[in-house]
């Protein structure tokens, strides 16, 4: 097996009395789908928040490249080259494609923005990631779909060559057509050797792009295992119950929050 | 929800790679269209401000005869300069969606100020205005930190501000009392003018640096493959500047003296004032990091928090921006009545930038405006003022027709924000 690209090991996090994550070890590998599935307060998005950097861990060790680092917020994490794509987008519907993609990260010259370098980047990038359904990189974000949202908020992950993307839910709000151009997508990301993460309550979705599945259940893993090793019903009994035949958290009666 | 996306997906080209995507807006035929589209879809810009202006100028020249005389052009021009100062300081915290309603006793705060370092201390004139910017500077700290630590609700924090500032010239002018202001260079921004000549030079330097500006950077985006608009485009705009700036410097550097013994002529010199600021603030809001983060914090401020921008300092700096330039304001009002009371920057000042601002297309909803916005509201609400004033009207009136003109302009910003959220321009 590869190395993986980041590693989270032993990661506890309690908020007050609530113990949300207990022992979780996580891995991404490069040129990997690493699904993370589990059901709402299972610790997803906290598992997530802790990788972003925007939550710190109560115990656990942080590992990049085969490295144990030492990660102190967003910042320290995008240092890395982890990004993340959040469900709710983070895109400024008042502003174009190249804005939004740049924003925080602007290029300058002595003169002020390089609107040049930045626009020619956006549309590079774009054009790398097979991006067919833009007409124009200079369109206000307020006049895009659901799916070319994503799209740019993907694209605009991609920008930074990020080796770790995470995304949250990406195809949760898309229709039939958008999730399928958003799914190629992620799929392109792994294939240029990016890990990437999906957070997904969608089997389907996980099912036909993941390479390997991570399930939390009540805070600790369940399974962590190739997606060809397992069929839907397994995981969505590792979602509901912790277990699934040899598969899972020994004696789930003992998970307690 | 997935129907909603799918709607809006519609328009979406099924067909055409991204390879072959659109570079140019076309011929000029189609950048009219686009520039209709978008209008329908309630993006309106400054349209309704300039036709208003049309509709005004031509409503009260037909009602006075002294309306349209070069003398009172130049008045108006004065007239206006305060109140497009102040409304481009207000545009900086209506692009993030607050407001400042102190703005406008900041100004006479900082005034009084700065004709006190004059007259006691026998200051220079540019050392006493940079007291008095200062002095705002420090108010606008306050507000923001308030605004963005404390999280108050900007227009409680500049309410407070609004009653409290007040306090200031009355206490140091005193009830009823009022400080001379005739330093010749502060006065003279209003009752002096621009050598002929000099104006003459100004106007063509100005038209000819933006007309190579605009062939350079057309020329630079079409030869790097970039999106730019057509030529006939970028000419005309070159035209239409070309004839505002030769035009209106052309009737200021007539002779406007009502009286034939002295001859009063050239261009007023608070308008290179407003001049110089709006070019100083259109490079900032359009070409510097700090004027994209100040778009992007009024568009989603959450957005713009995890693209690691400081959103704290960026909303701190709108206000220490919006009341610096109510100092300016202040002096450049102060300099018109030649004095500074305890009222100035009182009653309906701050309401008059508001309303400028909101006219001349700047949304109250954050995250739209420009500084050239407040130019040409400012110039809307100086024309009402002005024209009401000539018609001799009762001052009530001049209350009603502001009132109805600010509500006029907001109703028309809540319009077009409400058909761009369903237009998705």
């Amino acid at each position: 097996m590869v190395e993986p690209l980041l590693e989270l090991r032993g990661v506890n996090k309690s908020f007050g009395v609530v113990h949300v994550l207990h022992d979780v070890d996580f891995a991404v590998y490069p040129g990997q789908v690493t699904a993370l599935v589990g059901d709402n307060g299972a610790g997803k998005s906290t598992l997530v928040k802790i990788v972003a950097g925007i939550y710190g861990r109560d115990s656990g060790d942080y590992h990049f490249e085969g490295k144990k680092v030492e990660v102190h917020g967003p910042r320290d994490v995008a240092a890395l080259g982890v990004e993340v794509v959040y469900q709710d987008l983070a895109l400024c519907d008042n502003l174009d494609i190249v804005e939004n993609m740049f924003l925080g990260r602007e290029e300058t010259t002595r003169f002020g923005l390089d609107e040049v370098a930045m626009e020619t980047r956006a549309r590079e990038t774009l054009a790398s990631l097979s991006v067919r359904t833009v007409k124009s990189v200079r369109q206000s974000v307020a006049s895009l779909s659901g799916g070319q949202r994503q799209t740019v908020a993907i694209a605009k992950a991609v920008l930074w060559n990020s080796k770790v993307v995470l995304l949250d839910e990406p195809t949760a709000a898309l229709g039939v057509a958008q999730t399928r151009q958003v799914l190629d997508l992620v799929r392109r990301l792994a294939d240029r050797g990016l890990g990437v993460v999906l957070i997904s309550h969608n089997m389907g979705d996980v099912l036909e792009v993941a390479d390997r599945i991570t399930a939390l259940y009540l805070g600790r893993v369940a399974a962590d295992v190739s997606a060809k090793d397992v069929n839907h019903s397994q995981i969505v009994e590792l979602i509901t119950a912790g277990r699934s035949g040899d598969l899972g958290i020994a004696d789930p009666a003992t998970a307690t929050v | 929800m997935s129907t909603d996306t799918d709607t809006a997906s519609a328009p979406s080209p099924a067909a055409g790679g991204f390879d072959n995507d659109n570079r140019q807006a076309g011929s000029i035929a189609d950048s009219a269209r686009d520039y209709v589209n978008r209008l329908r879809g309630g993006d309106m810009g400054s349209l309704p401000a300039i036709l208003g202006l049309v509709v005004l100028v031509v409503i009260f020249a037909s009602l006075n005869d002294r309306f349209l005389t070069t003398y009172n052009m130049a008045n108006l021009v004065v007239q206006a300069s305060a109140i497009i100062v102040l409304a481009m300081g207000i545009v900086f915290v209506l692009l993030l969606g607050e407001i400042d309603l102190s703005a406008g006793v900041a100004g006479g705060a900082c005034a009084t100020i700065t004709a006190l370092m004059l007259i006691d201390y026998d200051w220079t004139w540019w050392m006493a205005t940079l007291a008095g910017v200062a002095f705002g500077a420090v108010i606008g700290l306050a507000i923001g930190s308030l605004v963005s630590f404390l999280g108050i609700p900007s227009f409680v924090v500049t309410l407070a501000f609004f009653l409290g500032l007040q306090a200031v010239p009355l206490k140091l002018i005193g009830s009823g009392g009022s400080l001379r202001f005739n330093d010749p260079v502060l006065r003279g921004l209003s009752i002096k003018n621009v050598p002929v000549t000099a104006g003459w030079v100004a106007a063509v330097v100005i038209v000819v640096a933006f007309a190579a500006l605009s062939l350079w950077r057309y020329r630079s985006l079409s030869a790097k493959g970039l999106i730019h608009p057509p030529i006939a485009l970028v000419v005309i705009r070159i035209a239409v500047l070309a004839v505002i700036v030769l035009g209106l410097t052309a009737l200021l550097n007539a002779n406007r003296s009502p009286n034939p013994i002295f001859d009063i002529s050239g261009i007023p010199w608070a308008a290179p004032v407003v001049i110089a600021l709006l070019l100083f603030w259109t490079y900032v809001l359009t070409k510097t990091r700090f004027g994209r983060h100040l778009y992007a914090v009024g568009g989603n401020a959450e957005a713009a928090r995890r693209a690691g921008i400081n959103v704290l300092r960026v909303r701190i700096m709108a206000f220490v921006i919006c009341t610096g330039m109510a100092a300016l304001a202040g002096l450049l009002s102060a300099s018109y009545t030649g004095k500074v009371s305890p009222g100035s920057g009182g009653s309906n000042t701050l309401l008059y930038a508001v309303a400028a601002a909101v006219i001349g297309g700047t949304s109250l909803f954050g995250g739209r405006g420009r500084a050239l916005d407040a130019v040409i509201g400012g110039l809307v609400i100086a024309t009402i003022s002005n024209g009401l004033g000539l018609l001799n009207q009762a001052a009530y009136i001049n209350f009603v027709v502001t009132g109805s003109v600010l509500l006029l302009a907001a109703s028309v910003d809540a319009i077009s924000r409400r058909r761009r959220s369903s237009a998705g321009v």
